[in-house]
């Protein structure tokens, strides 16, 4: 057997489910979010995607905000500049760990349960059931979960910054003897509307990301119970990736290095 | 003369990779007449009957359904030819998130957009006929037994009073008893509405009592087809065996060369 042949499968089989993805992106935007629009089905999904995963979003946020504080007045500590802790926690927060946190917190919450929902409707023939009923799946069932969640990512990211920035003042001001309203001062001061902006608008990429890949790992499940399972891990897994890949690459554009 | 097939296939073709699941399938439905298609598992029934809804394209051949064309339909012309159909699933494939008489009532409310309340009286109308009570209506799918959900997958079928109805192996899973009380109600609601039917199945006692024909499919291939009361003298080594239920015989001598 030639050596090379495994490699070459791979290689085919990856361009091949690019291939795919492509065309069910192309099928979810051209059928799922043109008329007719479920906006029943739309706040259904609101509530599962975004408020459901509030309290997740919420606890993450505070915990990774106190964190935060801790490690960033370690840090200044060295060199007396122990007055940016409030700062710089604002700033990540808002501009990098709020949305990618979210973002990974709900692909694991809701893109595993969206993939698990449509590959359960996939294997029990519910989806070809949904078309011998004169309903198309991808506007019933697709269209739905995308605009949810690209709706849902920014609001989550919003409460998540705010939960965030507590975090760190609560460290702040109970462990690191910071001022109160100093503190505060200091977070208002130096954050600027670009700053959580730009985490929004990545929150609505992430949350297109997550709904579109629960959505084609679960359309795309095969063989029961095990290939449900698979698209469950498939989902998350890629969701998971290119979120922090579309992370890089969003920062890279709305924060050119001059 | 006789009058033009209500659903007519000519040399239909289907493979998935290398696997020739349909090779060349000739078949001509009567309108008004229940057809029964029998053959083994992985004869190619079940894609026979998503090759005519358009859940799957065939590669070659021709399908009409009452004179028109039935492969490659879009949008609202796919839309109002599958509102000619209905179709009991093998596992009835009810919705699980909805309750009974929302997945009887689901063609006619997201379908053909009738008002809930209108819907609502037909579907506890229709679950009347299956010889199911209204208060079923409340429940969801995972509450109820085997043989009810496909009652309710058959409630389902025949909401929209279709001109033609399919059934995907309708007794599978059923205990004797109740599998002829879902074959009695098939006779009935089929009559009723003066619908098509083609099934699909491997039960010959249920075969026999819903079949006005009997075809037989074999290696992707209609190698017999007559009346329901001919089975038993077709004259055909294959239907023989079948029919019979014997080990011994081509089929099997098939299935050891593959």
């Amino acid at each position: 057997m030639n050596p090379l042949a495994p490699i070459g499968t791979a290689v085919f089989g990856l361009l091949a489910e690019i291939g795919r993805l492509a065309w069910f992106t192309r099928d979810a935007l051209l059928q799922g979010l043109t008329p007719r629009i479920y906006f029943g089905q739309i706040l259904r999904q609101l509530f599962r995607i975004g408020y459901s995963s509030l309290p997740v979003v919420g606890l993450t946020a505070f915990f990774t905000g106190g964190a935060l504080a801790l490690q960033i007045y370690l840090g200044s500590s060295r060199f007396n500049a122990e007055s940016l802790v409030a700062s710089i926690v604002a700033l990540g927060i808002t501009r990098e760990l709020g949305p990618v946190l979210a973002g990974l917190m709900v692909a694991g919450r809701v893109g595993a349960s969206i993939a698990a929902e449509l590959g359960t409707m996939k294997v029990t023939e519910q989806i070809d059931a949904l078309v011998t009923l004169s309903t198309n799946p991808f506007k019933y069932l697709v269209g739905p979960r995308l605009v949810a969640a690209v709706i849902s990512l920014p609001l989550l990211v919003a409460v998540g910054d705010t939960i965030g920035i507590f975090g760190g003042y609560f460290v702040g001001t109970r462990s690191l003897d910071f001022n109160a309203y100093a503190y505060l001062k200091n977070t208002a001061d130096f954050l600027k509307l670009d700053d959580v902006t730009s985490g929004l608008i990545k929150a609505a990429v992430f949350g297109f990301i997550i709904a579109l890949m629960g959505c084609y790992h679960g359309f795309n499940s095969r063989g029961g119970a095990q290939g449900v399972g698979r698209a469950t891990t498939n989902a998350v897994v890629s969701a998971a990736i290119l979120i922090l890949a579309a992370n890089f690459l969003l920062t890279s554009l709305l924060f050119k290095v001059e | 003369m006789r009058a033009a097939p209500h659903i007519l296939l000519k040399d239909v073709k289907k493979s998935f990779g290398p696997k020739q699941v349909l090779n060349g399938v000739d078949l001509a439905v009567p309108k008004g007449r229940s057809l029964v298609v029998i053959g083994g598992s992985g004869t190619g029934k079940s894609v026979l009957i998503k090759c005519i809804l358009g859940l799957l394209r065939p590669d070659s051949g021709t399908i009409e359904v009452a004179g028109e064309n039935a492969i490659g339909l879009k949008g609202d012309e796919r839309e109002r030819f599958l509102a000619r159909f209905g179709m009991l699933f093998q596992g009835a494939a009810l919705f699980d998130s909805l309750p009974v008489w929302e997945n009887v009532a689901f063609g006619l409310i997201q379908g053909r957009r009738m008002e809930r309340g209108r819907a609502r009286d037909i579907a506890i109308a229709k679950l009347g006929q299956v010889g199911l009570a209204a208060d079923v209506g409340r429940l969801y799918p995972a509450e109820l037994s085997g043989g009810m959900q496909k009652r309710v997958g058959l409630a389902r079928a025949i909401a929209a009073d279709p001109e033609i109805i399919f059934f995907d192996e309708p007794t599978t899973g059923l205990d004797p008893i109740m599998a002829d009380v879902i074959n009695n109600l098939i006779v009935d609601c089929v009559k009723r509405l003066g619908a098509t039917a083609v099934s699909i199945t491997h039960d010959m006692a249920s075969a026999r009592k819903i079949a006005d024909d009997i075809a037989m499919i074999h290696r992707g291939r209609i190698i017999w087809q007559g009346a329901a009361r001919d089975v038993d003298r077709s004259g055909n080594d294959h239907v023989e065996q079948f029919i019979h239920g014997r080990a011994e015989g081509p089929i099997q001598m098939d299935v050891l060369k593959a």
